[in-house]
């Protein structure tokens, strides 16, 4: 576990003790239970996001792909009568079609990830409600899938089925990122393409894989999410969703500048985000306040980081300077 | 100049950053009145120098007097209102605005009462000092239309508008012609016939014999000597830039009848596709590559090893033809490449000293999927041991080393795959004395296992000290190689020039 992730542990800690104090219902099963539901649905994507963030790009089109492939996903099941497990293959090879796309445009084309998925964004968003003539994709009453609700939005011994997918996935994803050859070419990747190039990587196909993986991820996560909504208004679901993996991956210590970051840092930013949200309703402070409660802690938080990194390099200075003065001529030996 | 002149003097500056000594208690001082040249190898301290008196850099110890008064670091502020001022290498003209608007950049004139730019009176006060300068164009001229040498003039007279005191040149005629050259040199002697002091800092050395009134040498941070006006000779400047001979072994015989490792066959770049190269690189041997920068060295070598691509020909290692733009072809084959631009190319900086030697080896170091991390730890060791890599641990991030330190870490990535051939690119660039002896020994170690090594270099005693024969590149071809015994730099100077 890497400082920043210590760091931030803590700070999930100290915020979870200070709404427990203050409001002992945060410690209730029913709550905790639901918050981790909510943990493992939007902690789905945001580790999706956080793999095209490591290579120094963005993803912008999240939020419009979870509604996209949940409205072709509620249809395939509902009206299609294809099988749920089948319509879940599909939702996910889309999600890969969609990553491919997305690959290819930024490094066959050489697009800025920043244009190509804002376009992403704008044309999911726009298909999707072309799709269910901007009305709502939805199960009839009467629409019963046993089989897929216990799967998707069950619980066992009251732990959400979503967190236990979340968790799989964030194990899955720390080895590939943390441990892998791919894992190490990516972060390369993202530090820096040239010398990634002179080491005989292959950064094109790395770089296409990173939105593949983010992309079939946000499929899964588009399953999810048109379970437990139930109902997909294809205007508005899953809208912003986008940003909030992108502040999940920041303050999980991912630099938007790419090559930084952990797995364990973006699963604590996820809770953290949901434990600021859960403070939100808990302590009473207006539900309006909730976006500028984030934006604030996470502010905070980053700029706590840049100081601390500062510091560190000055004290890194002035140990060279006094090993300098200390009568050795060539510190390092050159 | 209505200002009285400068008397500026840096005593004792050092400025350490993690790993690497940029300035060891370098003393320098300047009045007004006189031009002094400034020389040293890359990496002497020039640059940092510069920065510590235009105020963008602080040194860690020193003090920098100027007119009786010390600062223990100057603002770029501060440099500004004693009437410091630089004209750049890579020139800052906006080629959005006309020379008046450059000129006055920050300090527009503006009228009553809405603030509007007046540009009759612009024109006004910049006329003056262009007439001054000689200048060949008007205030009202946009200055996107002016040459380089024109730009620079430009700079000088921002300079000049400012009231410098002291105006320093950085390199500002590397790329301007014969005659543009000696404008300036022109408008140099006349600032310093007009009071002001010029710090000037080139790598030719007969502009700075004809100019200079003192010369004042860095190495490796440090200073190397002073020269006055009549000790200043070229031969004398590179004694002390060097500070050391180095003589060439003449008795070393060069290996023969061994294998090509590396041949070049009707190669044509993009940067030059009508210039094809005919070229082979025989195992044991270091191939000296000269030539004057901008001959197609550097293409000709990303060209082989697959980041550029390739405009016609082929290329082979030990007969094996590589597909063209595929650097993972190229290392299969068994060539590498050490680039020209180390921290841009050669290494991820923030990468620990390990991760950036089991970069490229990673095809081995794995078991299945996953880093194999012992034996990526083991290679480190190994590595660090081998090349004699100083750094406190394999785990530190490699941006914290030396020039030197870092660029063995460059070597190391691939001496872990046991290459047939490696081309460098101006490897000992940046890195200091005693670093450059331990490359220069290994690369010779190398050779003598076998390994084919082209060497590009732009450094002419090591070209000639280490080679055992150099191919001249002129304009995109090669325009003749030299055997041993005729290495000599008049006859590589003769074929570089064309």
């Amino acid at each position: 576990m890497q400082k920043k992730d210590i760091g931030l542990a803590v700070l999930v800690l100290t915020v979870a003790a200070v709404v427990a104090a203050l409001n002992p219902r945060f410690l209730s099963p029913i709550n905790l239970a639901n918050t981790a539901n909510l943990i493992g649905l939007f902690g789905l994507f945001s580790i999706a996001e956080a793999f095209v963030i490591v290579t120094a790009g963005i993803e912008l089109s999240v939020g419009s792909v979870i509604a996209l492939l949940g409205v072709l996903f509620v249809d395939m099941i509902v009206n299609q009568g294809v099988p749920w497990p089948i319509a879940t293959v599909l939702v996910m090879v889309l999600g890969a079609v969609i990553g491919l796309l997305h690959g290819l445009l930024v490094t066959k084309m050489k697009l800025q990830p920043f244009v190509v998925t804002l376009c992403g964004l704008l044309i999911y968003r726009g298909i999707a409600r072309f799709y269910t003539a901007d009305g709502t994709a939805g199960f009839s009453f009467g629409d019963s899938f046993p089989w897929l609700e216990w799967v998707i939005s069950g619980r066992t011994s009251g732990v959400p089925h979503s967190i236990v997918a979340f968790g799989v996935v964030a194990v899955a994803s720390w080895f590939l990122l943390h441990r892998t050859v791919f894992g190490r070419h990516l972060f390369a990747v993202g530090k820096n393409e040239e010398a990634a190039r002179f080491a005989g990587i292959n950064t094109t196909r790395v770089i296409i894989l990173a939105y593949v993986i983010c992309s079939v991820l946000t499929g899964l996560s588009a399953v999810f999410f048109a379970m437990y909504t139930r109902s997909i208004h294809p205007a508005s679901h899953g809208s912003f969703y986008e940003l909030y993996a992108i502040a999940a991956a920041v303050l999980g210590g991912f630099s938007l500048r790419g090559g930084e970051g952990s797995i364990v840092g973006v699963v604590l930013g996820v809770i953290l985000l949901q434990v600021l949200q859960n403070l939100v309703n808990l302590l009473g402070i207006p539900s309006s306040l909730n976006f500028a409660v984030m934006g604030g802690v996470i502010l905070i938080g980053v700029i706590a980081d840049t100081q601390f990194a500062r510091y560190r390099t000055a004290k890194r200075q002035a140990a060279a300077l006094a090993s300098l003065n200390a009568g050795r001529a060539e510190p390092s030996g050159g | 100049m209505t200002k009285p002149p400068i008397a500026l003097s840096l005593t004792d500056v050092t400025k350490v950053y993690p790993g690497v000594v940029a300035l060891e208690r370098v003393n320098l001082s300047l009045t007004g009145g006189e031009i002094v040249g400034l020389i040293g190898e890359n990496g002497a301290g020039k640059s940092t120098l510069m920065k510590v008196l235009g105020g963008t850099i602080a040194p860690n110890a020193g003090t920098i007097t100027v007119d009786g008064h010390d600062h223990a670091a100057l603002t770029p502020r501060e440099a500004n209102d004693l009437g410091i001022a630089f004209v750049h290498q890579e020139l800052n003209t906006f080629g959005n605005l006309d020379v008046a608007g450059n000129i006055l950049l920050g300090r527009e004139i503006v009228s009553a009462p809405f603030g509007t730019l007046d540009q009759a009176a612009m024109v006004r006060t910049v006329r003056p000092i262009l007439d001054v300068l000689g200048a060949k164009f008007a205030p009202e001229d946009s200055a996107a239309d002016l040459s380089l040498a024109d730009q620079q003039i430009l700079e000088v007279a921002k300079a000049l508008s400012m009231k410098a005191r002291l105006v320093i040149f950085d390199e500002p005629t590397s790329s301007l012609t014969v005659s543009e050259t000696a404008r300036l040199l022109g408008v140099m002697r006349q600032l310093r016939d007009d009071g002001v002091a010029v710090l000037f800092i080139s790598h030719r050395l007969a502009e700075i014999e004809e100019v200079a009134d003192r010369v004042v040498v860095l190495r490796d941070g440090k200073n190397a000597g002073d020269l006055p006006r009549a000790d200043i000779s070229k031969p004398r400047m590179v004694e002390l830039m060097i500070g050391r001979n180095i003589g060439r072994d003449a008795s070393r015989i060069a290996p023969s009848g061994t294998a090509p490792v590396l041949e070049f066959c009707a190669v044509s770049t993009t940067a030059y596709p009508s210039s094809k190269v005919d070229l082979t690189l025989y195992g044991g041997e270091i191939l000296g590559l000269a030539g004057l920068v901008g001959a197609g060295r550097s293409e000709l070598a990303r060209v082989a090893f697959g980041i550029d691509p390739r405009n016609g020909g082929e290329v082979r290692v030990s007969g094996i033809t590589l597909a063209p733009d595929s650097v993972a072809s190229a290392i299969a084959a068994g060539l590498c490449l050490v680039p020209e631009n180390r921290k841009e190319e050669g290494l991820i900086l923030d990468f620990a000293v390990r991760e950036n030697i089991s970069l490229p080896n990673l095809g081995r170091l794995r078991r299945g999927w996953f880093v194999d991390r012992p034996a990526e730890r083991d290679l480190g060791t190994a590595s660090r041991d081998r090349l004699g890599i100083k750094t406190a641990t394999l785990d530190g991030a490699v941006a914290s080393l030396s020039g030197g330190n870092q660029q063995k870490v460059v070597l190391a990535k691939w001496l872990a795959m046991s290459p047939k051939v490696i081309i460098m690119d101006e490897p000992t660039r940046g890195i200091d004395v005693g670093a450059k002896r331990e490359v220069y020994a290994l690369m010779r170690a190398l050779a003598d296992t076998g390994v084919g090594i082209l060497m590009i270099s732009s450094d002419m005693e090591e070209v000639i000290g280490i080679s055992d024969r150099v191919a001249v590149m002129s304009a995109g071809r090669v325009a003749g190689i030299l055997d041993h015994d005729v290495i000599s730099e008049p006859n590589i100077l003769r074929l570089a020039v064309g």
